[in-house]
């Protein structure tokens, strides 16, 4: 049986250079607009990398976008046994850098796996605790915390997040660490009626909380201080529920 | 004369002894007498022994048996206290009528004997036996006494001054006319005494009081003088706060000799002072907290029985501050101290709310009272230009002042509109006077309104003019037109209501022939705020009724119809279900029924229909026919508060702007100050702003510290 003529998909890579040449095949023909990616060897191993990685990519891929959508990322998800509402999603979408929530780009997929160091999925969920840890570490927790909230801002000029999403995401980013204080939080914001969104600079100041001030007393609260106000209000909520 | 009996001393002591004995015994309560003839025998047998020759001149005899004579009885010593006083008083009484009689009965040795030998006359014998006998012994014991009595009465207990009286007085007299007994034995105590007992200006009234019934005049200025010194030195605080007296009652007395003289005193005492003008400040705050109480206190009864309230607060509140203003410039010498404990007190109660007025709103009130037209007609120029004055000082304490301009405003514009400001003088007097206290902003916009309605009287007779040279434009009605500028008067809701056709053409001429002098304006008219003067022809007689656009409006819906429903009228009129109540209800269910209404309840509903009432008269041929005002406090509220947020938003940008990093508490402290001018801004309030110019990117929280802030430019 003759060699079927293998079809390549054409891809951009700023890395390599194209050249048309002729397929081998005993037939002969020239099928005009293949493209073979020609890469000196000791570029090899990256080729079969980056190559795994955009088939990887691919297989996710919505094929009229060329990226990743949310379809796509709940496919990963259960490729990968991971709840896609699960924190470690978002984690990985934090390593990522994704702009958009619910979309990964190729560009975002290839830097992000490659900072990971994986190639497949077995190794990426392999490579999920590992993830955690360093999200963990304090230099990074900030990040991950502030990345966590700007990637709800879905709509252009979105500022803020509502409440019920921001509850949710405290309780998924904060909850393993500040179960107690997270829950009080979010019973206050769901009850008070000041604020039906949450912006950044509140959303930074809940961490700041939770991390300095002493619970249940919240001893060493100090409402002169620039606290948000939502906070000043939390902490008068909380010493009335005591009393 | 018949030969003269030789007496021999015996006898004749025996006959004397007899007289001395009855004397004793009148004294103590026996009901004899001695009659003139044994008057005369008792002198006669001195006389006769001492004039006997010797050696049966008895003169030294005699007199040492006179001194013998007093005996005084030891009793003294056994009482105490106040029994102890009087017994002594008794006993020198007695002791002194003795001394009388005796000296009378051997007066002769008085005259002849005691010169003869330059002995001490018999009066001082006896004083001597007394003192010797008695005061030596006793002295220490009375004066204790005496001491013991007056710190009863220090502390506020009834004595008997008498009996003090006369003790002291035998102090004196004893010392025979030389005050050293007075002073050694009593005065010197005393003094030492009363520094121990610390007492305040009133006691030191009362120590005066003291000197003035009892003790000697000299003893006075030494008493005060130690009074003093314990006042200014020793005991203060003590002195100060003290219930009844101190500082305290003497302004509650209103004495202001004694408050000068205070202040005088402790002026010289470092520090002094500040103790006297807390005192001072928590008086007044007392008596100004008091004036609100009662306010609210007739608002709330007179809300129960319907009553108006009236505006007495102010009035009393400006006397308050007349009175203790004068207390700072008399007294207290014009002392900074004092100008600021009298600041701080009424910056403490002008800032109360009464029946859900505030302060600002009362103030305003008050100036428009008195700028209206009928509203101060008992006062001459001067005295309401002087009332002016103290309203624009008042402004001073209140911390509210730009809901104070907005509701002086909204009045403002009342009358203005209404043509009810009694004079243009005044008007633009009090504006003078706020801008000089509050400055230009303060009073530009209001400035504004007085300046365009003179413009609009300009206007007013260039359209009259226009419509005298073309009478084809002539609406048929006589208009008044005010223009007014946007910017400087209260924003007004205007609806779209359906005009009479002679109104609406009045309308028409006028809009040409403003647009041909300003082509680049528009018009936007409030009919809400015009009034009208319509001719009724009920069947007794026409009537002229003065009554609001709106009123106007709806009436004439009645030339076309005689009845109408609630409904038709809402929909002919195009007026609200907001408006179309108040006005039906003006019309039909006030003092004047204009329209009658079926079925004749006293609120308007949507099911009501209405007549004209041709059956309606009144004395009178010209009649207002009133519309209940608006409540315009909550809006006013609502628009003060909405302007303190950009208030303070250009506030903070500004600031931010200067300093480029400010912490926190910094920010807030030259936040509050920069706006103190116009009010007192929540720092709750402050905070929210921040956040929003964060949301806004204005600023940002500096990442290293969190309570610092960074301009964003």
């Amino acid at each position: 049986m003759p060699p079927r003529a293998s079809k390549r998909k054409a891809t951009a890579s700023h890395n390599s250079s194209s050249v048309t040449s002729a397929d081998d095949s005993p037939t002969g023909t020239i099928t005009g607009l293949d493209n073979v990616i020609l890469i000196a060897p000791s570029d090899k191993n990256k080729t079969k990398k980056t190559d795994r990685l955009d088939t990887l990519f691919d297989s996710y891929a919505n094929c009229s976008s060329g990226i990743i959508d949310p379809e796509g990322i709940e496919a990963l998800c259960s490729d990968i046994n991971v709840e896609h509402t699960d924190v470690r999603i978002l984690m990985f979408a934090w390593k990522l850098k994704a702009q958009r929530q619910g979309y990964f780009t190729r560009d975002e997929w290839r830097s992000g796996m490659k900072a990971l160091k994986v190639d497949s999925l077995s190794k990426l969920k392999k490579g999920l605790p590992e993830l955690e840890k360093e999200v963990n570490t304090p230099g990074n927790f900030q990040d991950f915390y502030s990345y966590a909230f700007r990637y709800c801002l879905t709509e252009e000029k979105q500022k803020t997040v509502d409440i019920e999403s921001v509850c949710e995401l405290l309780n998924l980013v904060l909850g393993s660490q500040f179960q107690s204080k997270v829950d009080l939080l979010i019973e206050y914001l769901k009850i008070q009626s000041d604020y039906k969104a949450i912006n950044l600079d509140q959303w930074m100041g809940f961490l700041r909380f939770c991390k300095e001030i002493s619970f249940p007393d919240l001893e060493n609260y100090d409402a002169d201080l620039a606290w948000p106000l939502i906070l000043d209000n939390f902490v008068d909520w909380m010493k009335e529920k005591r009393s | 004369m018949g030969e003269r009996k030789t007496f021999e001393l015996e006898q004749g002591w025996e006959y004397m002894q007899k007289g001395i004995t009855k004397l004793k015994g009148i004294l103590d309560g026996s009901l004899e007498q001695f009659n003139s003839e044994e008057y005369m025998m008792l002198y006669t047998t001195i006389y006769n022994m001492c004039t006997q020759k010797p050696p049966n001149d008895y003169s030294q005899q005699l007199y040492d048996k006179y001194r013998e004579a007093f005996q005084v009885l030891p009793s003294i010593r056994e009482k105490h206290n106040e029994f102890m006083l009087r017994e002594l008083v008794k006993r020198w009484a007695n002791h002194k009528i003795m001394v009388r009689w005796l000296s009378r009965f051997f007066h002769y040795l008085d005259r002849y004997f005691i010169a003869r030998r330059s002995l001490p006359p018999l009066n001082e014998v006896g004083l001597t036996c007394f003192r010797d006998l008695v005061y030596q012994k006793v002295n220490s014991k009375a004066k204790d006494a005496v001491l013991d009595v007056i710190g009863k009465e220090r502390d506020g207990e009834q004595i008997d001054r008498a009996l003090l009286k006369n003790v002291l007085d035998i102090f004196v007299e004893i010392g025979m006319s030389q005050m050293d007994l007075y002073e050694d034995d009593f005065e010197a105590h005393m003094l030492q005494g009363t520094g121990a007992y610390y007492s305040a200006e009133e006691c030191l009234k009362r120590e005066r009081e003291r000197v003035s019934h009892y003790l000697h005049s000299s003893s006075e200025t030494k008493l005060v003088e130690k009074v003093q010194h314990e006042l200014l030195v020793v005991h203060v605080n003590q002195l100060l706060e003290k219930e009844h007296s101190g500082v305290h009652s003497l302004l509650r007395d209103d004495k202001l000799d004694d408050l000068s003289r205070m202040f005088r005193l402790y002026h010289k005492v470092t520090r002094g002072l500040e103790p006297v003008s807390n005192v001072f400040k928590q008086h007044i705050t007392a008596e100004g907290t008091a004036l609100v109480q009662q306010a609210e206190d007739a608002a709330s009864s007179q809300a129960a029985n319907g009553g108006v309230q009236e505006q007495v607060l102010i009035r009393k509140i400006i006397e308050l501050h007349d009175k203790y203003m004068t207390y700072v410039t008399d007294c207290f010498q014009n002392h900074t101290l004092f100008h600021k404990a009298m600041k701080e007190a009424f910056e403490i109660f002008c800032n109360k709310t009464v029946a859900g007025s505030s302060s600002a709103e009362q103030l305003a009130t008050f100036c428009d009272t008195i700028l209206r037209k009928g509203g101060s007609d008992k006062l001459n120029d001067e005295a309401i230009e002087e009332t002016l004055e103290k309203v624009v000082k008042l402004l001073a304490y209140i911390s509210d002042k730009d809901l104070f301009a907005e509701f002086y405003r909204k009045k403002l514009a009342r009358r203005l509109l209404f043509d009810r400001s009694a004079n243009d003088e005044h008007e633009r007097s009090i504006l003078s006077k706020l801008k000089q206290q509050c400055g230009g902003q303060f009073t530009s916009k209001m400035e504004g309104m007085v300046t365009d309605l003179q413009l609009a009287k300009e206007y007013q007779s260039s359209f009259d003019e226009y419509l005298g040279n073309n009478p084809s434009t002539r609406p048929g009605i006589d208009l008044q037109v005010s223009v007014l500028t946007t910017g400087y008067w209260p924003s007004y809701k205007s609806s779209d209501i359906n005009l009479p056709a002679e109104m609406a053409r009045g309308v028409e001429v006028f809009k040409e022939f403003y647009d041909n002098k300003n082509k680049h304006r528009k018009l936007t008219w409030i009919y809400s705020l015009g009034s009208c003067h319509i001719n009724a022809k009920f069947d007794q007689k026409p009537i002229e009724l003065i009554v609001t656009t709106y009123q106007a409006c709806l009436l004439m819906l009645f030339n076309t119809s005689d009845k109408l429903s609630y409904p038709e009228i809402m929909t002919q009129s195009n007026l609200s279900n907001d408006d179309l109540p108040r006005l039906l209800h003006s019309l039909s269910c006030g003092k004047y029924k204009i329209l009658s209404k079926e079925p004749n309840t006293k609120t308007v509903t949507q099911n009501d229909s209405f007549e004209f009432n041709h059956k309606f008269n009144d004395r009178m041929r010209r009649i207002k026919v009133p519309l209940p005002l608006v409540d315009e406090r909550k809006k006013v509220v609502e628009d003060v508060y909405k302007d303190r947020r950009y208030a303070i938003d250009a506030a903070i940008v500004r600031i931010m702007k200067s300093r480029k990093v400010l912490g926190y508490q910094q920010l807030v402290m030259e936040c509050v100050e920069q706006l103190s001018r116009m009010f007192k801004p929540d720092i709750k309030a402050i905070k929210k702003r921040i956040e929003d110019l964060i949301s806004q990117e204005y600023l940002e929280r500096e990442k290293e510290n969190p309570n610092m802030f960074r301009y964003l430019a």
